[in-house]
């Protein structure tokens, strides 16, 4: 979306740090800004940007639920101000589909039945797509040991396994 | 979080002079944990000081045959860097042993020597905390303390350092490269993190107006003989109870040069060097290990719920120097420990 930075919640801020334009490419489109830099990447998501399919689950970089890729490497958005990624890619769970058709991970969870309650999948999905792309996991112990910062408190994680190993064999799901 | 302003460092001059004008600004790169102390009120910056623009990002060889590390260096690529896996493995694995994935992409060289203390009391305001709050107290004494040092604590202070990465960096001797306003110094690892003493507050001995801008490991990296080994609560993903890095140079059966240093532990990667010396010139044995670690752990003192850490550690120090003599590393992603 281009055109006027957005801005929200004026009233009774006077005496605060101004506002930053910032810019940001999310799920390739240009989106821009003006947040005070206190603003995570999260809350940039969510609250101004509407794309609520990041979830906020900790919010201290113990649960995972936020993870989202910049410049196609995975990390905690609720860790990550969002004035310090002006200008960097960012994709979301919202930006894996292509053309109405779901990214083979998010075949996979379906196809597999990794997930209950739901609320930690976005992040699931796009630390796996980290995963696969850093290319370090080969083994299922692997997968387990780089995916631990992805907590799922329904214990999904055998089949959260599955999948991941579904898709990286290249298995249709 | 506090209010605060944003400014970018154009170049390592500007980040010093920046730092210098502002008492209460602090440098932030990857802010895995600033931006979390800043959430919990502990870190209260006024201003916030982005470095991830400088030049910080390479990895080079040295003249001494070693490698510099630029400060900026993620984590994870530091980790899986060919010539870290190669010459430094000890390193790497140590690195892979901490945090997350995701953290590990965040995080940088530089800033993961600058991490806080996970102590409880640190992070709850409202408890006592001398190292939060100089003078408060200390809510571990007598509190949950699990987690907290069994060697070099002081009354005033009783927080672990939580790094993996420098537990190995102590056990490889590096040397941190800090420029101030007065130009550049090189601290030797084991004088970079501090004891907590009177003074808990100050962690390290960088000055409020340095910049790390690199880490250098010299040429000796104990590829073949060595072992990170970490125990925790949970299997992954988790501050460690225990972790030592053991590294061992062996020539004609006999233990030449050897190196244990404990996380987990105390305010500071913990490495006594007498203990190093009773091993050299024997053969790798588990009494020989035994006799190390029992000189390593002699002052050691716990609290109500740390005690069995003394015990913990005397056989993780024994089982890492058993898996260094061996040549068969503690793997990071089996759990099993041989």
């Amino acid at each position: 979306m281009q055109g006027k930075p957005q801005a929200r919640h004026e009233p009774s801020e006077r005496g605060l740090t101004p506002k930053l334009e910032v810019r940001l490419h999310v799920n390739g489109v240009e989106r821009r800004l003006l947040l005070r830099p206190w603003s995570t990447l999260l809350d940039a998501l969510r609250e101004y940007l509407d794309l609520t399919g990041t979830k906020k689950g900790c919010d201290h970089g113990q649960c995972g639920a936020c993870t989202v890729l910049i410049n196609g490497r995975r990390i905690l958005s609720c860790l990550t101000l969002a004035v310090m990624k002006d200008g960097a890619e960012i994709t979301t769970i919202e930006g894996l589909a292509t053309n109405g058709e779901l990214h083979p991970l998010q075949k996979a969870f379906i196809c597999h039945d990794a997930f209950q309650c739901g609320y930690c999948t976005p992040g699931q999905i796009c630390s796996a797509v980290g995963l696969i792309a850093e290319g370090h996991a080969k083994t299922a112990d692997e997968i387990r040991e780089l995916m631990s910062g992805n907590i799922c408190r329904c214990g999904c994680y055998p089949n959260i396994l599955a999948a991941v190993e579904a898709v990286m064999r290249g298995a249709s799901p | 979080m506090n209010d605060f302003d944003y400014v970018k460092a154009r170049d390592v001059n500007d980040a010093v002079s920046q730092i210098t004008k502002h008492l209460a600004a602090r440098f932030i790169a990857g802010g895995t944990n600033l931006i979390d102390l800043m959430k919990e009120n502990v870190e209260r910056p006024t201003r916030l000081i982005d470095i991830t623009g400088l030049p910080l990002k390479e990895i080079e060889e040295t003249q001494a045959g070693g490698l510099r590390i630029g400060a900026l260096v993620p984590n994870s690529d530091l980790a899986y860097d060919e010539r870290i896996t190669t010459h430094y493995p000890l390193l790497s694995s140590a690195i892979l042993a901490g945090a997350s994935a995701q953290l590990r992409n965040m995080a940088s060289t530089g800033g993961n020597l600058l991490q806080r203390t996970r102590c409880l009391y640190f992070y709850d305001i409202t408890t006592p905390c001398n190292k939060r709050e100089p003078g408060s107290g200390c809510g571990a004494l007598d509190g949950f303390n699990r987690l907290n040092a069994i060697l070099g604590w002081s009354k005033s202070c009783i927080a672990v350092h939580p790094s993996d990465m420098s537990v190995a960096l102590a056990a490889l001797e590096a040397t941190v490269h800090v420029v101030g306003p007065r130009g550049g110094r090189a601290i030797p690892f084991a004088d970079f993190h501090r004891l907590p003493g009177d003074t808990p507050e100050i962690d390290t001995n960088l000055a409020h107006d340095e910049i790390i801008t690199a880490i250098e490991l010299p040429a000796e990296g104990f590829s073949r003989n060595y072992s990170y080994l970490k125990i925790r609560d949970r299997l992954s993903y988790a501050f460690a109870l225990v972790s030592v890095a053991a590294a061992l140079r062996i020539e004609a059966g006999a233990i030449k040069d050897a190196r244990v240093a404990l996380g987990g532990v105390a305010h500071k990667p913990w490495r006594v060097p007498e203990a190093e010396q009773t091993l050299e010139g024997r053969q790798p044995s588990r009494t020989a290990f035994g006799e190390a670690a029992d000189v390593i752990l002699q002052d050691a003192m716990g609290f109500a719920h740390n005690s069995f850490k003394i015990e913990l550690a005397r056989r993780a120090i024994v089982r890492a120097l058993e898996q260094a003599a061996a040549g068969t590393p503690q793997s990071q992603s089996s759990k099993k420990i041989v």
